[in-house]
């Protein structure tokens, strides 16, 4: 226990790869100065957040809802819709009914 | 309050919402003269203040919008014999941009949303109208909420009434300078980590941060869905507890909406005066050991609690045992933490819930041509979105995301989300712990007065800085902050106000109503005007 | 036979049959104009909220059921997320470490054979919107109908070693699908879509080599096709000495190929989390028993009552058990001849009713339907009426060749009922032994059979010339066999009578 401790500690701060892999997946951008304070900001915060590892936390259940309650249900009943041509203004790029992005077939997406 | 004030016909200086409306319902004013005179103050003061983002001006764009025509039609109702089915006739409200306005606007602070309108009436902007309000403009506040001075807006700062060259506090920053400028009588903010009260005690207001659950968030732009509520911003607990009346209560659209029906919370505001006058006889006040270390950074923030708002606060403490409350030592042993285990929470959360910011359904996009994108080795498609976001979010926001993104990881999940989570649950546990010992829980709401805009730029030392409202959130408490006392900062000559916070068990908003009143009838306070507001109201 | 074995586990994703959407209002009908099923939360738009709808949950939890699955009380819905254009919200709502359904396994015949394929999980989740690629242009368009509409995920376990038998595991989620109410089962529509994770090993290894998935396989030509394809193509691979590498594949139906579409190696994490917008969705004893206590037979236990209790061939059986609306019928024609549809061994002259409705069923009433394209639900004919049609003929009230008459009247619209048919054309068979033994008589003493008659005792064959010509004396309504028989008594007396 004592082990994993230290050593998740000395694992902390965040290298730049890291950061990188993270706005990838965020999809950010940053340029490299970004990535360089980015890394020194968050590091400094998972250090301070490491405290958390001080906790004894066997056995208990996370909290993901504050207020303990079941989830209510809908009846599967057909309510009111948007109207299509305001949403469309709203949009970036449209055509006839559609809502329009840069071609999604080529590289370096997921599918 | 049958007899009119002059003030009145003026539709300014109201001691309080239920003399506004029970003049407009009595039509010994219209809600188009009163909100004609808040108009006129937004217009006159705001351009010093920056609270609003947007003014509901345009006529043109239909009822929805503008605000004299709600305030006709409210008129209109109130002359068809309704006036009293409309608990809020003719009080013009701000609402922090984080909710939706069908017609208006809505940007949460952010470029990314601007000049998005929404289809839709969040539901506390709904229950609003319905009760007679008026939705006079949008209010400023940090990019999606993430932030305490307000200074992270994407559009302009906000600043503080009692002192310009400070921060109004945050994220709902502009809801808090509004009220205490007197720009609006009521406000809407959004609480995440105690964006409604540090900004209502760094402005001399009120706020309440409901429980999480009382007030739908159907239609509130998320920052962090398990610990966002919205709730009111007003200059006296009565007033706040009307507008709760009104927006709280059981929304089907919200899963996470509480359904127990909601008590009358303006008759706990009610004077009651108990055995020998002391009305607070029997109440049992917490005070948890943990947050009156003054000066130790871990527990109170980088600069500690400052000696001239733990004094204020002992004053007050001191005011509310003379009325015959109890006060009791309990503890609250994992406060320290509690901010660790919110910014890993809410920063996942918000990781999550800004994704679909993505530039092609709505709000704004930029992209390149295909060839610069194919040299840089990207696709079109996944450059649009790391440019549209990297250039559309402001710095605070992509720390977050990329710290809550980071948290998410598969390696990273169980060190600090899932125990984040836990953490949670034992902080719930403290206060069950401590609330088995007494009624409530008093301490300050901001460990810091009002500080300069610009000088605190380190991020941690802001998030430190949250330590007395955030564990509220964790464990879905509410809380009220109310003004207790002022204080020249030691760099500065104008009084600052400073913010008493209660807390109380899930669902006890009547009762810290109730002692909040309470505590208002014995102290004057929150009748104290900025100059800003005091001058204006002397015109 | 090739030294390697495939190992195959398949997740199909049912979309179910709802009016709204899985946590908002907007409508599920498959034929809308782009862009029609719009609202805030199908859009992602900020502030929208998900509520998740009743029925959705109730058809899962049937299939749950269905498939034997322990069904949890508490369960969580996640979010998943990655950024693609067709997904509103960067994340899709789904479910992750504490599913609806876990366990459980789908039953089907395979080879001759019953199979039995362990499932890990059934869960619920939002279908995506859909991508429109304009062809060699720049930009794709964007469709959200589809987005939000519920389905389930079944996940299998890795349990299929063909692609043939992966096919027929397909078939029979459809048909389970289909026999619960719960979705069309549509490939061609998108109601049933299918992923496929593919590895091979050498035989007899029991441990599992690289896993490759197969995305985009929308119809049921194409299963056994791109996991065949796939098989090949590892076991080229590793026969030339290179190693399968851990891939998503999309199978491209026009080409007969798959191709890669991104390495698992590249940045791509889910950072799947409790959704916190929606609490535990609690499914408690009385209602999951109430949903358990409403399922309809299904379609394995229909075949097993169809071989072992009424004893049909397989083939017949299996046949009949691959539409619920067939398999509906052919109970509802028993039922008309006295045969309920209780799972016990029937008696040898019910299994021969029962196997003659069959035949009727499934050779002339099928025959018919397919050769004018309709189908079941097309028919002109009730189950009852075909029932009561197997019914006269069993009981010899008419013959096998008149039922055919009656069938082709019945076929092409008459209105009447069969017994009523049968009254009105006099078909009616003769059973009154009296009756058939003076039209024998007739027949043995008209003088212009007298020849026959004498022959008959050295050409036996000659009886059919009497039954022949007793049948025409009835009109056709004498019963041949009892015809014969009495025949063959007649003749013989005479036989025995004249030296």
């Amino acid at each position: 226990m004592a082990r994993s401790i230290e050593n998740s500690a000395a694992q902390l701060a965040i290298a730049p790869d890291e950061v990188r892999t993270t706005a990838e997946l965020a999809r950010l951008y940053l340029s490299p100065d970004e990535v360089e304070r980015t890394a020194s900001e968050l590091s400094r915060i998972l250090e301070y957040a490491a405290t958390l590892k001080r906790v004894d936390v066997t056995g208990v259940e996370p909290t993901v809802h504050a207020v303990p309650q079941d989830s209510p249900l809908r009846d599967d009943v057909v309510g009111p819709h948007d109207d299509l041509a305001t949403a469309l203004r709203g949009a970036p790029l449209s055509q006839d009914r559609y809502f329009v992005v840069p071609a999604i077939f080529e590289t370096g997406d997921e599918g | 309050m049958s007899t009119v004030d002059p003030k009145v016909t003026s539709g300014l200086g109201w001691a309080r919402l239920s003399e506004l409306v029970s003049a407009v319902q009595s039509r010994q004013t219209s809600a188009v003269e009163v909100t004609q005179a808040y108009l006129d103050r937004i217009a006159a003061d705001d351009a010093r203040l920056g609270c609003f983002l947007r003014v509901a001006h345009h006529a043109d764009d239909g009822p929805a919008v503008s605000a004299l025509a709600q305030a006709a039609s409210v008129d209109a109702a109130i002359a068809a014999g309704q006036g009293d089915s409309l608990p809020l006739a003719g009080v013009p409200v701000g609402l922090k941009d984080v909710l939706c306005t069908r017609g208006l606007a809505t940007t949460a602070g952010s470029q990314i949303l601007a000049g998005w309108v929404p289809p839709y009436d969040a539901t506390v902007v709904s229950r609003l109208r319905s009760a007679g309000a008026i939705v006079v403009g949008k209010l400023n506040m940090d990019e999606f909420a993430m932030g305490s001075s307000n200074e992270n807006s994407a559009f302009f700062p906000c600043r503080n009434p009692w002192d310009v060259t400070r921060v109004p506090g945050g994220s709902s920053g502009g809801a808090a300078a509004a009220v205490a400028a007197d720009l609006v009588p009521l406000a809407m903010g959004s609480d995440t980590g105690g964006s409604i009260r540090q900004p209502a005690a760094l402005c001399g207001v009120v706020g309440l941060k409901p429980t999480y659950g009382r007030v739908s968030r159907y239609g509130v732009v998320a920052f962090a869905s398990s610990l966002d509520q919205i709730g009111p911003l007003a200059r006296s607990v009565e007033d706040v507890a009307r507008a709760l009346q009104v927006i709280g209560g059981h929304d089907p659209h919200d899963a996470t909406s509480v359904s127990s029906p909601q008590p009358d919370y303006l008759s706990a505001c009610a004077d009651r005066p108990g055995p020998a006058g002391s009305s607070l006889r029997g109440l049992r006040i917490g005070l948890p050991r943990e947050y009156f270390v003054a000066g130790n950074p871990d527990a109170a923030g980088a600069s500690g609690l400052d000696p001239q708002v733990a004094a204020a606060v002992q004053q007050a403490l001191d005011e509310l045992r003379r009325h015959g409350a109890e006060l009791v030592d309990v503890s609250l042993p994992h406060t320290e933490y509690a901010i660790a285990a919110y910014y890993f929470i809410a920063t996942a959360e918000a990781s999550s819930n800004l994704a679909r910011y993505d530039g092609v359904r709505y709000g704004l996009r930029k992209s390149v041509s295909k060839g610069e994108a194919q040299a840089a080795g990207r696709s079109a498609l996944f450059d649009m979105y790391c440019r549209t976001r990297a250039a559309y979010f402001g710095p605070e926001v992509k720390r977050r995301i990329l710290l809550g993104t980071y948290v998410l990881r598969s390696g990273y999940y169980d060190a600090y989300y899932r125990r984040a989570s836990q953490v949670r649950t034992l902080i719930r546990r403290d206060f069950d712990q401590a609330f088995s010992r007494c009624d409530l829980i008093c301490t300050p709401t901001s460990p810091v007065l009002a500080f300069r805009s610009g000088e605190r730029s380190d991020p941690l030392a802001m998030y430190l800085a949250d330590i007395y409202t955030i564990s509220c959130n964790l464990a879905g408490l509410p809380g009220l902050s109310l003004p207790c006392g002022f204080a020249t900062p030691l760099d500065g000559n104008m009084p600052l106000p400073i913010g008493l916070q209660l807390l109380g068990p899930t669902l006890s908003e009547a009762l810290l109503l109730r002692v909040g009143a309470a505590y208002q009838r014995m102290t004057d306070w929150h009748t104290r005007r900025c100059p800003l507001a005091m001058g204006k109201a002397a015109q | 036979m090739s030294d390697f074995e495939a190992v195959i586990g398949l997740e199909c994703h049912v979309q179910l049959d709802t009016q709204s959407k899985l946590f908002t209002g907007a409508a599920t009908t498959f034929f809308a104009e782009p862009n029609e099923h719009i609202d805030p939360h199908t859009l992602g738009l900020p502030g929208s909220l998900p509520v998740p709808n009743r029925r959705a949950v109730e058809l899962a939890l049937r299939m749950g059921l269905a498939c034997g699955c322990t069904i949890r009380s508490h369960s969580q819905f996640a979010r998943k997320h990655y950024f693609y254009p067709d997904l509103p919200k960067g994340y899709q709502i789904s479910q992750y470490d504490a599913p609806l359904c876990e366990g459980g396994s789908v039953e089907f015949w395979h080879d001759g054979a019953p199979r039995s394929v362990h499932l890990l999980r059934i869960h619920l989740e939002e279908d995506a919107g859909k991508n429109v690629h304009v062809a060699g242009g720049m930009v794709s368009l964007l469709d959200y109908n589809r987005a939000g509409v519920p389905l389930i995920e079944v996940v299998s376990q890795p349990d299929l070693r063909s692609a043939a038998e992966a096919a027929e595991y397909l078939r029979a989620i459809r048909r389970l699908v289909r026999y619960l109410g719960i979705s069309d089962g549509n490939m061609e529509e998108g109601s049933l879509r299918c992923d496929a994770n593919v590895s091979i090993r050498p035989r007899g290894s029991e441990r599992l080599g690289t896993k490759v998935e197969i995305k985009n396989i929308n119809s049921f030509r194409y299963v056994e096709k791109a996991i065949e394809y796939e098989i090949a193509r590892q076991t080229d691979v590793v026969v030339r000495g290179g190693s399968v590498r851990a891939e998503t594949r999309g199978w491209d139906a026009e080409r007969g190929q798959s191709r890669s579409q991104r390495s698992k190696e590249e940045a791509h994490d889910y950072r799947y989390f409790p959704d916190p917008d929606l609490p535990p969705l609690h499914v408690d004893a009385a209602w999951r028993d109430a949903v358990h206590a409403r399922l309809p037979e299904l379609p394995m236990a229909r075949l097993r009552r169809y071989s072992d209790g009424l004893g049909l061939p397989a083939q017949d059986a299996l046949l009949l058990i691959s539409e619920r609306e067939l398999s509906d019928y052919f109970d509802a024609a028993l039922l008309t001849c006295g045969i309920r549809p209780a799972m016990s061994t029937l008696p040898p002259e019910q299994r021969v009713l029962a196997k003659l409705a069959a035949n009727w069923l499934l050779s002339e009433l099928l025959g018919a339907l397919h050769r004018d394209g309709k189908d079941l639900g097309q028919s002109p004919i009730s189950a009852a009426a075909l029932g009561e049609l197997v019914s006269l003929i069993s009981d010899g009230t008419i013959s096998g060749k008149q039922g055919k008459d009656v069938f082709a009247r019945l076929y092409a619209g008459e209105k009447s009922s069969p017994a009523a048919l049968v009254d009105a054309l006099g078909m009616r068979q003769i059973s009154d032994p009296a009756i058939i033994e003076e039209a024998c008589r007739r027949v043995l003493m008209a003088p212009a059979n007298q020849k026959q008659v004498e022959q008959y005792q050295k050409n036996p064959k000659l009886l059919g010339f009497f039954v022949g010509k007793v049948l025409a004396e009835t009109g056709g309504r004498a019963k041949p066999d009892a015809v014969s028989a009495l025949l063959q008594r007649l003749l013989a007396e005479r036989g025995s009578q004249s030296p």
